[in-house]
């Protein structure tokens, strides 16, 4: 085994570490709490929405249709849960059953999860222009304070990054759930053989992947305290890539709970870094894209060394 | 070994398990206890899996009856199994693999109670083992993994284990670690436990068990203490008893060409020769000539003259396209020989099929049939027919009998003697040793390596069986 | 489910063909539409639909080749490919005219590039298709907007004309469509090249152990739908008179949907070019129904939503009952 393939954490945390020590080389007054603020400001909805695409790549499935919702719990958040907090709440949890019924039918059926979500993408997407045919609603003020609060010593986006990872690991690798929801994507039949129901564990995996995807859109709107329809689209990617850039895996139930947050810390600071580059912003959707290759290409490099040793 | 004074694990009476017409089980009584130590060995198709799948509840019996005294079912018995294929999660670690298994393992730090249990099977089963419960099970060497899947088998798990099925356990174990599994299973028998033990290796057979089940085309045909059978009986007893009189030795000195095939295996075929593969089902002879194949063609290119072809046993997975009529499903290996201009000649295509449809005898009337609607022989006679057809000089056939009816076979066996005087050349496995035994010679394989190669007159059923078994003493 | 085909009536025969239903669902759409002005502009309506369908049908065939290959391919760079090709292609010809050929060599080198690109992550990196189409489609996008500068290039007149123009009162856009068609059929239906195809798409492992090459194959289809999506965008820009950054964005599920609606099977090796062209038919057609009712967009993309999920639905119950 090589070094990298046995901690696989080590990539994405190197990947942050590099990155961000050449933000403060280029920006020194990005090293302040206001600074590493202002970098990670828009990290916390990412790092959420990234957390939900892992749950449904856990169990070797994908998910096209995240940014979609996540759009969608925006405008509900921005109106429904702002000016009918009970009714909002009840539509939230809706939602998140919602997702539960699509994973369990996708299992059930053996339906291609590809072609399901993004079905659901256009549902998603259609109920969020029902709602919000234009841009507008308002944040829930209690929301708008909870993602503004300034915590001492360090600021919220990285206090909040620091909670998500903590949470999702103890429900993801350290509990025995989270272990069994893994085991469905590393060898389903073992599970099935156990005398366990693989379509209930993936209803459980994508009602998860609801409720982060849920979080992910309720953080947006008390960021940008107001929602549209199309708040989130370009979630779908980045919860992707983020995922992978955490060295998680498409398939075989290999995923990191800390990894994928780290990877949605990456992909923001990328952003930020790519501006203080002052590399023309043509450039920086196609910089993702090259991040990403670029990672994807180190991974195959080490787990080949890895396996010619 | 004490004596049989408690009640039974399992008993089976009259035990059938037919799938469709195949009888893999013809009625089996047995009943196992507290204490037994039971040796299962058989040919290839036997009736073993399907025998442990009965008593593992894996399956319902079709027939005959299957009881678990003083439980409602195999698992609350006690009954577990360890399989060859390995079932377990490769991205997780030892101990959560445990988990899987283990539902009794629950709440806060689960960790530590998993650890320990797995750690102390291992170390109870291999002393000095050196796994650490928290490896991930996929950075583990496939030795290692059969170890844990073994532990795994014998650790309690909510219920204690009483009867433990090992299929094929040492297959990649080391002699060292074999012996102290083998070690393992007789203490575990002699406090009370039971194991069924299947092994290729008759050493470790006769070490362990204390008696011995021979099993030959779903029925037991000999079950006696193990001291009362000697090696060379065994064989016999798993063997056609009557004498084959297949006649084929006569034609032993068939004039045969130039080496056209050599594989680093050790691997060889002539022109014009039949050449055979045998072994136990699983010991890589399938993958030798799937590798054989993939050597021999190309991912980016395909010739009009290709240099060999293929007919897959495992038809779903190798062979059939299901969406496609029967004519398409012949047609793909020989529309380079009819395509003009990239085109292909739908009339010189409906002509070749419908003659090799009369020359192997598929039964439709019409070839435009999807291949589904077809019975699984004459699916594989389409198969046959696919490479047939093609002017490839060799064709590789990975087990193409399976599910064959008799006078089917015959005619191949007689299409494939003629295809073979013209000067093509047969790479054949079968896992039926009748077939085998009419090739011009023969590779046995055992453990993914040739263990011998026969020539006439030596190719006979018991010398077969004797290089698929493992005689020596397990040591 | 043999031995029922000679005795099948014509209209069980027609019903049992997978792409009658796209057909079915785009003429009740049509008519749906014509019902509520009581059968007037039905002419305009059919000759909006074959125009703008027909970019659908163009991609829609280019990805349908790719889906066929099996289960994980997919090509999502389609938007950013038809993009890159227009912009290139546009700024090449500089509106000058006579050269209409040359901006459509260009855009079509364009989507050459693009796809052994993406076929070279997904061979050499061995990247899932969706993740490195995704990928590459980013940088595509990068070099799109780089290119493009926010201006907007017109087409050259001639070309323009004949984007817009229509010959026997059919639009040549889709005339070109309907030859893409034809060309698309022969080669699933006539052609060596496409048995191969077909054969991978069911089962590759089964393909290749008949002695199909399956990755030239597969190498081949990657090209191929990155050539369709470039030349879509090409006659796209000058359509509607230019390049737009966002011009592919609603090709992509638009891709997608039309293969599924169309009646191809999602798991792959059964390709469906007439119902291809329906499904892009419809696709218009219901959006106008539903503009002409008065329904919003959101309406609109839950329906499409739905029909996408219920037709896999269907499809995979039927799968199971056979």
């Amino acid at each position: 085994m090589s070094f990298f393939s046995r901690y696989r954490i080590l990539l994405p945390v190197i990947s942050l570490a590099v990155l961000l020590a050449a933000t403060f080389y280029m920006q020194p007054r990005a090293m302040s709490y206001f600074g590493l603020n202002l970098l990670f400001n828009l990290a916390v909805p990412i790092a959420l929405a990234t957390i939900a695409q892992m749950m449904i790549l856990m169990v070797n499935d994908i998910d096209l249709s995240i940014g979609a919702f996540v759009s969608l719990v925006a405008c509900v958040t921005a109106t429904f849960l702002n000016d009918a907090p009970l009714l909002g709440l009840l539509i939230l949890a809706a939602l998140i059953l919602a997702y539960a019924a699509m994973g369990a039918v996708i299992d059930a059926l053996d339906l291609p999860a590809i072609v399901v979500t993004l079905g659901m993408s256009f549902v998603w997407g259609g109920l969020a222009l029902f709602i919000l045919p234009s841009p507008g609603g308002a944040a829930p003020g209690w929301l708008r304070t909870l993602m503004t609060v300034k915590p001492p010593f360090m600021p919220m986006a990285v206090v909040a990054a620091i909670l998500i990872a903590f949470v999702t690991h103890m429900l993801i690798i350290r509990s025995g759930f989270g272990t069994v929801l893994r085991g469905v994507g590393g060898n389903a039949r073992a599970i099935s053989r156990a005398g366990l129901s693989v379509t209930r564990l993936k209803a459980w995996a994508y009602g998860l992947a609801g409720l982060f995807g849920v979080l992910a859109g309720m953080a947006l709107v008390g960021l940008t305290t107001a929602a549209d329809a199309n708040i989130a689209l370009r979630y779908t990617l980045l919860s992707i890539a983020g995922v992978i850039l955490g060295g998680g895996e498409f398939t075989g139930g290999k995923v990191s709970p800390t990894g994928a947050v780290i990877g949605a810390l990456t992909l923001t600071l990328a952003a930020s870094f790519l501006s203080f580059l002052r590399l023309s912003p043509d450039w920086q959707i196609g910089s993702q894209g090259a991040i990403l290759i670029l990672v994807l290409t180190a991974r195959l490099v080490f787990s080949r060394k890895g396996d010619a040793a | 070994m004490s004596e049989h004074e408690s009640a039974p694990i399992v008993t089976l009476t009259d035990a059938a398990k037919h799938f469709g017409p195949v009888r893999a089980l013809d009625g089996v009584s047995l009943s196992v206890r507290p204490g037994d130590c039971l040796g299962l060995v058989g040919h290839n198709g036997a009736g073993k899996s399907t025998l442990v799948y009965l008593v593992n509840g894996g399956f319902a019996p079709s027939a005959g009856e299957i009881a678990f005294p003083g439980a409602a079912n195999a698992a609350e018995a006690g009954v577990r199994s360890v399989f060859q294929e390995l079932s377990l999660c490769p991205n997780l670690t030892v101990a959560e693999n445990l988990r899987i298994s283990n539902r009794g393992l629950t709440g806060i730090g689960w960790r530590r109670p998993a650890r320990k249990v797995i750690t102390e099977s291992l170390d109870r089963i291999f002393p000095g083992h050196g796994i650490d419960p928290d490896a991930e099970v996929d950075t583990l060497p496939i030795a290692e993994r059969q170890m844990v899947e073994i532990a795994i088998g014998f650790a309690p798990r909510g219920t204690e284990a009483r009867l433990v099925i090992l299929d094929e356990p040492t297959s990649s174990l080391d002699a060292g670690i074999a012996e102290q599994l083998l070690t393992h299973i007789k203490s575990f028998c002699a406090s009370g436990g039971a194991v069924i033990f299947i092994s290729h290796m008759l050493g470790e057979v006769f070490q362990v068990a204390s008696r011995i089940i021979v099993l030959k085309d779903g029925r037991i045909v000999a079950e006696r203490p193990t001291a009362e059978f000697s090696r060379q009986g065994l064989v016999e007893a798993m063997g056609h008893v009557a004498a084959e009189g297949t006649g084929q030795a006569a034609e032993a000195v068939r004039h045969t060409g130039e080496i056209v095939i050599r594989t680093e295996q050790g691997l060889t075929a002539r022109a014009g020769e039949i050449v055979g593969l045998s072994g136990l089902a699983g010991h890589g002879q399938a993958q030798a000539l799937a590798k054989l194949f993939l050597s021999q063609s190309s991912n980016w290119r395909a010739g009009h003259d290709p240099k060999s072809v293929f007919v897959a046993g495992d038809r779903p997975r190798d062979g059939i396209l299901p969406l496609w009529s029967i004519l398409k499903n012949m047609s793909i290996s020989f529309l380079r020989q009819i395509e003009r201009w990239g085109v292909v000649d739908r009339a010189a295509e409906r002509a070749m099929t419908e003659e090799w449809k009369k020359r192997i005898g598929i039964r439709t009337d019409d070839v435009t049939n999807p291949v589904l609607s077809l019975s699984g022989g004459n699916q594989q006679k389409v198969l046959f027919a696919r490479a047939l057809a093609s002017t490839a000089p060799v064709v590789i056939m990975d087990d193409p009998m399976r599910g064959v009816d008799v006078g089917t076979k015959q005619d191949v066996y007689a299409m494939i003697r003629d295809e073979a005087t013209r000067g093509r050349t047969f790479l054949w496995y079968s896992t039926e040793t009748e077939e085998v035994c009419q090739c011009d010679r023969v590779f046995v394989f055992r453990n993914g390596e040739i263990s011998a190669e026969l020539t006439p007159p030596n190719i006979t059923e018991e010398r077969i069986l004797e290089a698929s078994f493992h005689m020596q003493e397990a040591s | 489910m043999s031995s029922s085909s000679a005795s099948r009536s014509p209209l069980a025969v027609l019903i049992s063909r997978p792409w009658i239903w796209s057909w079915a669902a785009a003429a009740l759409a049509f008519a749906a539409t014509l019902g509520l002005t009581s059968g007037r502009g039905g002419g305009e309506l059919a000759y909006a639909a074959l125009s703008f369908g027909a970019f659908a049908a163009i991609v829609g065939m280019g990805q349908m080749l790719v889906i066929t290959l099996g289960p994980g391919n997919i090509d999502l760079s389609v938007p950013a490919t038809m993009t890159l090709a227009a912009t290139l292609a546009l700024r090449a010809m500089g509106s000058e005219p006579g050269t209409a050929f040359y901006g459509l060599a260009i855009a079509l080198a364009v989507g050459f590039c693009v796809g052994i690109a993406n076929f070279a992550l997904i061979f050499l990196l061995r990247l899932p298709p969706i993740i490195a189409t995704l990928a590459a489609s980013l940088i595509y996008q990068s070099i799109a907007i780089w290119s493009n500068r926010g201006l907007r290039i017109k087409p050259p007149e001639g070309l323009a004309e004949f984007a817009t123009g229509r010959f026997l009162g059919v639009p040549n856009i889709a005339w070109i469509g309907l030859l893409l068609a034809i060309l698309v059929w022969v080669l699933l239906e006539r052609l060596t090249w496409g048995r191969w195809l077909l054969a991978t798409g069911q089962n590759q492992r089964a393909a290749r152990l008949a002695g199909v090459p399956v990755e030239a194959v597969r190498a081949a289809t990657y090209v191929t739908v990155a050539l369709f999506a470039s030349l879509a965008g090409y006659l796209l820009a000058s359509f509607s008179g230019g390049a737009a950054l966002n011009m592919g964005t609603e090709y992509l599920l638009m891709s997608i949907a039309v293969v599924v609606i169309g009646g191809c099977s999602v798991a792959g090796g059964d390709s469906n070019v007439p119902g291809v062209w329906g499904a892009a038919l419809f696709m218009f057609l219901v959006v106008s129904m539903l503009n002409s009712y008065g329904t919003g967009a959101g309406v609109r993309n839950v329906l499409t939503g739905t029909i996408i999920i219920a037709i896999v639905i269907a499809a995979s119950t039927r799968r199971n009952r056979q």
